[in-house]
């Protein structure tokens, strides 16, 4: 089972990376772009067929290690069957 | 009186841990260690130091993989102790991410990596490494790092500036406290912070890399011979 695993700065918490990206593509001429918040993704590969278990365990994780909650938020999602690796 | 006991934490990826030893060894006569991030043995030291460069690579986040080595669950009891514990730039990325230093490092604003010298403002003289420094006088000390935006929540913000936790701010060499003269856009030009207690301190700047004439600056060693200072007061 796959879980996806996004992790995002806070709102309000200044994204040097975002704001670098969005200023590239401002200059590309890409001006309907009005704001880039830069992320992760980590794609867990779990040992349980359980979609609960899996989700539990993914989010005790991101909690304690994959997102610092302090500047971070988190989501987790089971994979869509077939989604690209 | 014996001399201090100092124990400098080595993590995979650390690469100021001979320049802290040799700091504290030249400037304070220290008896000072290397200890791997995989023991649980301090060797009951007086100060432990968490040095500077990559642990683990940065991977993840500056300091997040440093957090779970073995070494840094004794670093949480002896601080815990009111051990006194310097993090110096990685060190002190790793102190945010274990919740011994409240707050967290973002990208330097600017996305460059900064590697010059930087004017700090001593905020307070709580903690050992500033009991003998004075309020408000400037240092002048490097910096070499990509992620010291440190930043906090605002009631955070405001608790630490209430409780006296602020250590050092980036200012100009006057003592003003410019946006030009903040290197990274860390929240309030905050360059260093304490805990509640003091005894945990963390900054980004080095100074184990100017504690020396040789290598043109002494302001650095202030810090360290402050520490000697706070230490014979302790034993007394």
């Amino acid at each position: 089972m796959t879980v996806l695993v996004r992790v995002f700065l806070k709102e309000g918490v200044l994204d040097p990376q975002g704001k670098a990206i969005n200023d590239a593509l401002h200059r590309l001429g890409y001006g309907e772009v009005t704001d880039v918040r830069a992320g992760k993704i980590f794609r867990l590969e779990m040992s349980t067929a359980d979609p609960g278990a899996a989700l539990g365990a993914a989010r005790k994780l991101a909690d304690q290690l994959l997102a610092n909650p302090v500047i971070e938020d988190f989501s987790v999602e089971l994979a869509p069957a077939g989604a690209p690796r | 009186m014996s001399a201090p006991r100092v124990t400098v934490v080595l993590f995979p990826g650390s690469n100021c841990e001979e320049d802290a030893l040799i700091a504290v060894r030249n400037t304070i006569g220290a008896d000072a260690r290397l200890v791997r991030y995989d023991e649980r043995d301090l060797g009951r030291p007086d100060l432990v130091v968490l040095p500077g460069g990559f642990s683990y690579g940065d991977y993840l986040r500056s300091g997040a993989m440093a957090r779970f080595s073995p070494a840094m669950d004794s670093v949480a009891a002896f601080a815990a102790a009111g051990g006194a514990v310097l993090g110096i730039c990685n060190g002190f990325q790793i102190l945010c991410e274990a919740g011994l230093l409240p707050g967290a490092m973002l990208r330097n604003a600017g996305l460059r990596f900064v590697c010059r010298d930087v004017f700090l403002r001593v905020e307070t003289k709580r903690t050992p490494f500033t009991l003998v420094l004075t309020r408000g006088e400037v240092l002048r000390v490097p910096i070499a790092h990509g992620d010291g935006n440190w930043t906090a929540d605002a009631e955070t913000y405001r608790q630490l500036a209430e409780r006296d936790q602020i250590v050092f701010r980036y200012v100009d060499e006057t003592g003003d406290e410019t946006p030009a003269a903040n290197p990274n856009g860390s929240l309030g030009n905050v360059a260093g912070i304490c805990n509640v207690a003091g005894n945990v301190v963390g900054l980004m700047p080095h100074p184990e890399r100017c504690s020396e004439e040789i290598l043109g600056n002494v302001d650095g060693a202030r810090l360290f011979r402050s520490f000697a200072t706070a230490l014979l007061a302790h034993r007394s």
